[in-house]
């Protein structure tokens, strides 16, 4: 996994670190702990995927990051700042389940809103959001508005969204989950390819075993209740940029498909559900 | 169904309608106090044609100032409710017992407040009118922002100025302008029904009580066909407006199968 990795100086720069991170919410039910002592290093450049059941806190964890919530206890940072320090400098971009594009602005639009938020002259706006859609392939949809788009140009215009501000880290919560299968091993190329081009180190969110393995230079597997990490499992599969589509057929795929799986199943040689 | 015949069809009916009127009046031979034939109503409109336009224009602007003075307290009151649980708990009561007073009702007393020869009455009924349908929707609009817009702008470390003018307002577009639109015919009937309660006279609704109270019943129709056009032009009036706020109403045609979309 780390053929990637520079031997300069950014190679050692740690995009997320989370120490001991725990986080509660009070609900009507009583109090439920949602992350209990998680720590995790994620390198600047890293592709690093968080999976497990519905309920074990991995988009709590990426909340977190995200500065959405704010952990009870424990430490994050991010490129060494707060997590509100690196979300007031946007040093991250985030895509969600939902591409979450605003139905009445133009795609263009929908790309320049973070820039437009921040004071970014208009034509400097323009220019950017013009490179983002050749970027993600949707360069003659600009004047577009969302509802005239598929699932997938929707989503890929969120992730055009999150490139905006060049970010150094993407946060990433199952961007592909209400993607048809196709369109979804399509994206997840798309995205590997994205990752090469801008050196963004990803955080990523997956309930898909294919999905998380594929894309990941290591995969975070979590447990629930209270949610944990489990296990962390670096894929050797060679670096992430020179991943594509026959990589899904490779004996060495399956090998580690098998490895999260069983991981997940708690260390059982074969799948028997989740509920343990 | 063709456009011509969309358009054709309602006006032939209104045709038919005011024909079979005629003939069930001028041949029927109904009296005229019961039931003025339309021609009988056009003549007076042409003959009090000034004094018309002129009481359309005074009910008009008062119709129009409360729509716009309801609006504008409307719409802020609705955007401090969605800011602050407090103003939202203190307004809510107000609201409710606002929309059950029969605001109408209101204006003997208004102009005794604010003498015979004040309009200000009639402008705080359509005003009051017009508020309580506008800051009920208002108030719905302003919470459709969904949680991953909201999600979003706080990532995107947007000021609250910020988020209320991308996104709170725009999301609640439809919402404001439902309310409007209906405000708007509210406004313009208060506005005539407080003229039949004293204060200064001039206005449509005076002239339609004085010329039934001294048995003009033509003229009186007459009107009263003025006050439905200007009820009209306020209804259409908002309308135009809701299509000129809709950024989507100048998009390009839906894409169809051969665009050049990339492969999904």
């Amino acid at each position: 996994m780390t053929t990637t990795m520079t031997t300069d100086a950014t190679a050692t720069r740690v995009a997320v670190r989370a120490a001991s991170v725990t986080k509660t919410f009070d609900t009507r039910g009583g109090i439920v702990t949602a992350l209990q002592d998680v720590s995790l290093d994620v390198a600047a450049g890293e592709f690093v995927s968080l999976i497990g059941p519905s309920g074990c806190g991995k988009s709590t964890l990426l909340r977190l990051i995200a500065d959405l919530e704010t952990p009870t206890s424990g430490e994050l940072s991010i490129f060494g700042k707060t997590a509100e320090r690196a979300r007031l400098d946007q040093d991250y971009g985030i895509a969600f389940q939902q591409a979450g594009l605003l139905p009445w602005r133009t795609i263009a639009g929908n790309i320049e809103l973070p820039l437009e938020l921040h004071g970014v002259p208009k034509a400097e706006r323009r220019a950017r959001a013009t490179e983002l859609l050749e970027l993600v392939g949707l360069g003659d949809l600009a004047g577009r508005f969302p509802d005239q788009l598929s699932g997938g140009q929707q989503q890929r215009v969120a992730i055009a969204r999150a490139l905006a501000e060049r970010p150094s880290l993407l946060l990433m919560d199952e961007p592909f989950g209400a993607l048809d299968e196709m369109t979804r091993e399509y994206m997840q190329t798309e995205l590997l390819r994205i990752c090469a081009e801008t050196q963004a180190a990803v955080v990523f969110v997956t309930h898909s075993i294919p999905e998380a393995v594929f894309l990941s230079d290591r995969v975070v597997v979590m447990s629930p209740r209270p949610g944990r990490i489990a296990e962390v499992l670096p894929m050797r599969l060679g670096a992430t940029s020179g991943r594509a589509d026959d990589l899904r057929e490779d004996p060495r795929f399956f090998e580690m498909v098998t490895a999260v799986r069983e991981s997940l199943h708690g260390g059982a040689p074969s799948g028997r559900g989740e509920d343990r | 169904m063709t456009r011509a015949t969309r358009v054709a069809a309602p006006l032939l009916l209104g045709l038919a309608v005011l024909v079979g009127w005629q003939l069930v009046v001028s041949v029927g031979g109904v009296d005229d106090y019961l039931l003025p034939s339309p021609l009988a109503i056009v003549a007076e409109m042409g003959e009090f044609l000034p004094t018309l336009l002129g009481s359309a224009g005074i009910t008009g602007t008062n119709a129009l100032v409360g729509l716009v003075l309801g609006t504008l307290v409307g719409i802020l009151l609705a955007l401090a409710a969605s800011f602050s649980r407090t103003v939202d708990a203190l307004a809510a009561p107000v609201v409710a017992a606002l929309a059950v007073v029969p605001i109408v009702a209101l204006a003997p007393v208004l102009n005794s407040m604010y003498g015979a020869d004040s309009e200000f009455g009639r402008r705080a009924i359509a005003g009051l009118a017009t508020f309580v349908p506008v800051f009920v929707n208002a108030l719905r609009g302003f919470r459709q922002a969904r949680p991953v817009h909201r999600d979003l702008m706080h990532v995107y470390a947007a000021s609250r100025w910020q988020t209320t003018l991308r996104l709170t307002l725009p999301a609640a577009r439809p919402f404001l302008f439902t309310g409007i639109r209906i405000a708007s015919s509210l406004a313009v009937i208060s506005a005539l029904v407080a003229e039949y309660f004293g204060g200064p006279r001039g206005g449509l609704g005076g002239l339609i009580s004085t010329s039934a109270a001294s048995s003009a019943y033509p003229r009186a129709w007459a009107y009263v066909v003025g006050a439905i056009v200007l009820g009209l032009v306020f209804y259409v009036a908002t309308a135009l407006a809701e299509r000129l706020a809709d950024p989507m109403s100048s998009r390009p045609p839906r894409a169809g199968g051969t665009t050049s979309t990339t492969t999904q």
